[in-house]
């Protein structure tokens, strides 16, 4: 079995007639948690969609576990075992919170079942308290929580988590990087666009960074704490 | 107008109503959850009727017409959501009227090459062909009783189906977030084809049984679908609820109108004018709430 759980290799997209990715190449190791970076508009949110089958990408290829994944549309890619907390949390505002989370609960790749509702809620007490309550009636740092935790639900090998903490007060945020923690723990892969520097590259185990559509960093966090010029101008930090 | 005449007229503006909600509720979810504005609604209506009195001729049957009717109509809708409407989600509306309108020629154009342009009428079936005598020389028909009680109990399955099944939350989670729903691992097209035959269905069982208490004529299928998108429109574009009150209350009206006699300064409003009276109730209701009476604010 190879290490490599989901690699993407040379891919292209448009947006109308603006070229988003210009060739993005990277891949994802089996229980690897990888920080994706760069400014606004780069091309971090495009290229988590095109691997979870939202938004078409021009050319370039997707494999996961081994097998094409470049032409299975979304639900499919769900099951095989890519999970997705999308920018904006993705609540589905007319359920409550206890619908949110049974909708997600399926059984992960060959059957693994690490994640249950119940270990959901222990995870996260907070939930716990608001099980009837609608989605739109969550706080921002409830919402993220849910988001998650619906994720996880789907018992993944690799999830997808678009600003794991924008816009959460910092004892929130803080909450959310331990559970992160967890889900590393747990053996899940991660892919994670955040902008707490900080947070992130200590957290990850690599760190890809984006500048306008192209990865111009993919290696081991600690490296690029060692480059504060690049930071600066690619991040901003 | 005496106590009992005013029951009766009111059971009847009931019963209209409710059968108004069936065909509205399928034209509202297809809206509110897929989107699509599907004008061809009416004609499976009027193919639901057509339907109904071949079948009974054929098998010499109400209900098991009924059944086979409802069997053919989801086969159709099945089929129709893979051929047409399944590329019409990502489009605009305009293009949704289109299709659907293109839908509405082809099938009175099929009606007429299959049933001919004649007016038929099915007779009522032998089970429900009686009357409730309320005085001496009024009764209320069994017939339009059933009709009613079905249509609750579909309307009360429907509202348990959305809340309450599994089914019913991913068409809510469809709703509010299609791509979300999708990233969790739900096959929502096959929901969306679901749902649409569902409509379908319900259209076409609609018109089934109201064959035998109206005739069943080529234009019937446009004049259901006028009333059926003043009902949504009042109802407030995608909600069940909204569908449900407005289709009571277009029934009753549309009813009343027809048997009051209203004259206000030597003007004959009713019935003269009751062809309006759902319109004008509209154009109210539209001025205060432009959303209707339980539409979300765009």
């Amino acid at each position: 079995m190879s290490n490599t759980l989901m690699s993407v290799t040379d891919l292209h997209s448009h947006y109308g007639l603006s070229h988003v990715l210009h060739g993005v190449t990277l891949e994802i190791k089996r229980g690897e948690t990888v920080a994706l970076m760069g400014r606004n508009g780069m091309g971090k949110t495009t290229l988590i969609k095109c691997l979870m089958g939202l938004v078409p990408f021009s050319s370039g290829d997707i494999r996961f576990r081994e097998q094409d994944a470049k032409s299975l549309p979304t639900h499919m890619l769900a099951r095989t075992g890519v999970a997705y907390v999308p920018e904006g949390r993705g609540i589905f505002k007319n359920l409550t919170v206890k619908e949110n989370l049974l909708l997600a609960a399926r059984l992960g790749f060959e059957g693994r079942r690490e994640w249950t509702f119940d270990r959901v809620l222990d995870s996260f007490p907070r939930l716990k308290e608001r099980l009837t309550h609608g989605g739109q009636q969550l706080s921002g740092g409830e919402q993220q929580m849910l988001s998650i935790g619906r994720a996880l639900l789907t018992n993944p090998d690799l999830l997808l988590l678009d600003e794991a903490t924008e816009g959460l007060a910092p004892l929130i945020a803080q909450e959310i990087w331990s559970i992160i923690n967890v889900i590393k723990k747990s053996g899940i892969s991660t892919l994670i666009v955040d902008k707490n520097f900080k947070a992130l590259s200590k957290i990850s185990d690599r760190c890809a960074v984006m500048v306008k559509g192209e990865i111009v960093f993919d290696d081991i966090s600690s490296k690029l704490i060692g480059k504060p010029e690049a930071l600066k101008s690619w991040l901003g930090v | 107008m005496d106590a009992v005449t005013f029951f009766i007229q009111t059971m009847n503006g009931i019963q209209y109503g409710l059968l108004l909600f069936l065909v509205a509720s399928g034209l509202t979810l297809i809206f509110g959850i897929m989107g699509v504005i599907n004008i061809a609604h009416g004609s499976f209506y009027m193919i639901g009727a057509y339907l109904a009195w071949s079948l009974m001729g054929w098998l010499g049957n109400f209900w098991l017409g009924l059944f086979v009717g409802i069997v053919v109509a989801f086969l159709l809708g099945l089929i129709l959501e893979w051929l047409f409407i399944r590329f019409l989600y990502d489009r605009d509306h305009l293009q949704q009227v289109l299709v659907t309108y293109g839908l509405i020629l082809i099938f009175s154009e099929l009606r007429s090459v299959i049933w001919g342009d004649d007016v038929h009428s099915v007779a009522i079936p032998a089970l429900l062909d009686g009357s409730i005598q309320l005085t001496d020389n009024l009764a209320y028909p069994v017939y339009r009783l059933w009709l009613s009680g079905i249509c609750v109990v579909i309307a009360i399955l429907m509202f348990l189906g959305i809340q309450h099944t599994r089914l019913g939350m991913m068409i809510r989670a469809g709703e509010s977030d299609r791509e979300m729903t999708k990233a969790l691992g739900i096959n929502i097209g096959l929901v969306y084809r679901f749902i649409f035959a569902l409509g379908v269905s319900l259209a076409a069982f609609s018109g089934m049984i109201a064959a035998p208490i109206s005739s069943i004529f080529p234009g019937m299928g446009g004049q259901i679908l006028i009333v059926s998108f003043v009902v949504v429109v009042i109802g407030g574009l995608g909600s069940i609820k909204g569908a449900m009150v407005a289709a009571l209350l277009v029934g009753l009206i549309d009813t009343f109108g027809k048997v009051m006699t209203l004259n206000i300064f030597g003007v004959n409003i009713f019935p003269e004018m009751a062809g309006m009276s759902i319109f004008t109730l509209m154009a109210v209701i539209l001025l205060f709430r432009p959303q209707g009476i339980f539409g979300k604010e765009y």
